[in-house]
């Protein structure tokens, strides 16, 4: 560890890993209750099961994105962090708000109170003290991180690392936002949940991956922005416009489905990108780094985002399409590969990367943490298969025969099972994971020797 | 790694290597929804024929000598500064981005007839190809514009092979949207 500052990156860490643990499990009952619609329907209903899943999911990655910054921000700024004090504290204020969102759904205290209640829009459920609490939090933040950037060394990784989270927050605006009209509302909610996803996400995403290519395989940094400014440009352009392909069916005019449609589909390009850059960045890179783990998390991270957000999104954008899966299981297996691809191999990726160096313990041997990434992405990737099967037949049954939404799902209640089996596997990786990041392990691995490239 | 990277092939491209990514993009945008439009064409061939009578084929017409002339302005204004005549090139890219303003005004001329005619984006799939297509490629004229100005104002030699590439890219889609939109039975 070069900077003494980059310390806060590991509590950030290790609070997002807890909440990654409540998401998944979150995510295991919710997929029991697909197999055993009655478990659980009193004290703990499915929608707010569902609620704790999401929520939960975007909770921990933000935190794991703030963390990935103060763990990188030092070294790209090559300076300490300006506070570690406010970094804290911001902390605390997002631990409050997260348990206070818990409490608030699970128990229900505070039913249509504008400040207390939770608001009942999907995925921005958070009761209006605790979205005040996420701007708070976030000012701080990006107070912290835009001093310490803007007094040391400029890096494209850190501008563009910068650029996402400033978006990050601002977009968070519109969550406040709720207008009347129903097509209204849901066109700024999108704003939220779009454009962070396919937006400036993607910017969060590129920038790490550009910090974890530059510091795994040792390609020159030149190279390295050279592919981050692509992939960030190819974002930009097919992203923001792309937010179109959400615009099909909420009373927006038709022109619309032509926006979504063909933007949505070049969103493919940016992923590719990403593909491309990990992929060349280690066929150049000449470091034989000793960390393999977070090298297999770094790629697994940029095949099966470009898999689950680029492919998967591709298959059911197309509004002619979409007219017949539009929130059948195709939805649930995309919105699953492409979340676990992008964005949570990327924050177990970082976090992989870091351990070792913020806990003093660098190279150790990680094969329990790979085995948790084939666990995982082997879990993950038969979870989209299956859904996406459920939701071919469900499609069909459903929106072309017309059948009744309830006797489908019994029809399709097999891949269901198998969705539950699937998600067991996660769950083991999930916990295997956090523990071969947190237990110490003693082996110690010699790095390999450095390859020497032959004169051609 | 001694070996120079195969990026250097890109450094031959002139201008900057970001705007022939913005430039393969737009094309890669244009060229989809012309697709599409010829798609949707036919499934109704009869349909957008009566809804292209409806279009003032003149204007369009005058719109693409008006902009392929601009297009030859800009050429001109990028080959002066290369060869340090730097007045000259700024009054070849004024000219350039006059005639993009003409081309506007032509333009919205034309919409004004068609919303007075009751014509919107959703009268017939014709027209919501027509706004589209024709008004994303006027805001790129918009755009392209404001970069013409943008590099008269700072006109290195890179600048302009830039800003100049760009604008030829904006005239190129129009030479592909009037035959297609405009012209075809």
């Amino acid at each position: 560890m070069k900077y003494q500052t980059q310390k806060i990156a590991q509590i950030y860490f290790i609070v997002a890993m807890a909440l990654f643990a409540i998401q998944v499990s979150g995510g295991l009952l919710a997929g029991w209750i697909y197999v055993a619609p009655n478990a659980l329907s009193e004290l703990l209903p499915f929608n707010i099961v569902r609620m704790l899943h999401t929520n939960s999911l975007i909770v921990w990655l933000i935190l794991g994105f703030m963390g990935a910054a103060y763990f990188l921000i030092p070294e790209e700024a090559e300076r300490e962090i300006h506070s570690p004090m406010l970094a804290y504290l911001q902390l605390a204020i997002l631990v409050i708000g997260t348990l206070g969102v818990v409490v608030t759904y699970v128990f229900n205290l505070f039913e249509g109170n504008i400040l207390l209640g939770q608001e009942g829009r999907e995925f921005l459920e958070q009761p209006l003290w605790v979205k005040v609490g996420i701007v708070v939090a976030a000012l701080i933040f990006l107070y912290n991180i835009t001093l310490t950037v803007l007094k040391g060394r400029k890096t494209a990784i850190a501008n563009v690392l910068l650029i996402g989270l400033w978006g990050l927050a601002l977009l968070f605006l519109f969550a406040f936002y709720n207008p009347e009209n129903l097509s209204l509302d849901k066109q700024y909610w999108w704003y939220v949940v779009h454009l962070w996803v396919e937006g400036v996400w993607e910017l969060i995403m590129a920038s790490i991956l550009a910090f974890l290519m530059l510091k795994l395989t040792g390609v020159d940094r030149e190279i390295v922005e050279k592919w981050l400014y692509l992939i960030v440009a190819t974002s930009l352009i097919t992203g923001i416009l792309g937010t179109g392909h959400h615009y099909y069916w909420i009373g927006t005019p038709g022109y619309w489905q032509w926006i979504g449609s063909i933007f949505s589909s070049l969103e493919v390009i940016p992923f590719f990108g990403m593909m491309a850059f990990a992929f060349v960045m280690v066929w150049k890179g000449r470091r034989d780094h000793p960390n393999k783990a977070a090298l297999l998390w770094s790629l697994g991270c940029a095949t099966l985002a470009f898999f689950g957000a680029g492919v998967w999104g591709f298959m059911h954008t197309l509004h002619t399409i979409n007219y017949f899966t539009h929130g059948t299981q195709i939805t649930a297996a995309h919105g699953h590969l492409a979340f676990f691809g992008a964005y949570v191999c990327l924050n177990l990726a970082i976090f992989t990367y870091a351990f070792p160096i913020l806990r003093n313990r660098d190279p150790y041997n990680q094969v329990l943490n790979m085995a948790s990434f084939w666990l995982m992405a082997g879990g993950m990737t038969f979870m989209t298969f299956v859904l996406t099967f459920a939701g071919v037949i469900q499609t069909h049954l459903q929106r072309v025969l017309g059948e009744n939404f309830m006797d489908v799902q019994d029809q399709v209640a097999i891949f269901y099972m198998m969705r539950f089996g699937s998600g067991v596997a996660v769950v083991l990786g999930a916990v295997l994971f956090i523990y071969a990041v947190l237990a110490p392990r003693k082996e110690i691995i010699e790095p390999g020797p450095t390859r020497s490239v032959p004169a051609e | 790694m001694s070996t120079p990277a195969p990026e250097s092939r890109l450094a031959e491209l002139p201008g900057d290597l970001m705007i022939w990514v913005l430039i393969v993009s737009e094309l890669l945008v244009f060229g989809a929804g012309i697709v599409a439009f010829l798609a949707v064409r036919t499934t109704d061939v009869v349909g957008f024929a009566e809804a292209q009578d409806l279009l003032d084929r003149t204007a369009g017409g005058i719109n693409t000598a008006v902009l392929v002339t601009s297009g030859l302005c800009a050429a001109l204004a990028s080959r002066l500064r290369l060869a340090e005549r730097r007045l000259a090139a700024r009054l070849w890219l004024a000219a350039a981005g006059l005639l993009g303003g003409i081309f506007l005004w032509v333009k919205a001329v034309e919409y004004e007839a068609k919303v007075s005619a009751g014509i919107g984006t959703e009268t017939h799939p014709f027209f919501t190809f027509y706004y589209l297509l024709t008004g994303f490629h006027a805001a790129h004229v918009v755009a392209g514009i404001i970069i013409l100005a943008l590099i008269a104002w700072r006109d290195s030699p890179r600048n302009l092979e830039s800003g100049t590439a760009f604008w030829h890219m904006v005239d190129l889609v129009w030479i592909l949207l009037f035959p297609v939109i405009y012209l075809l039975r």
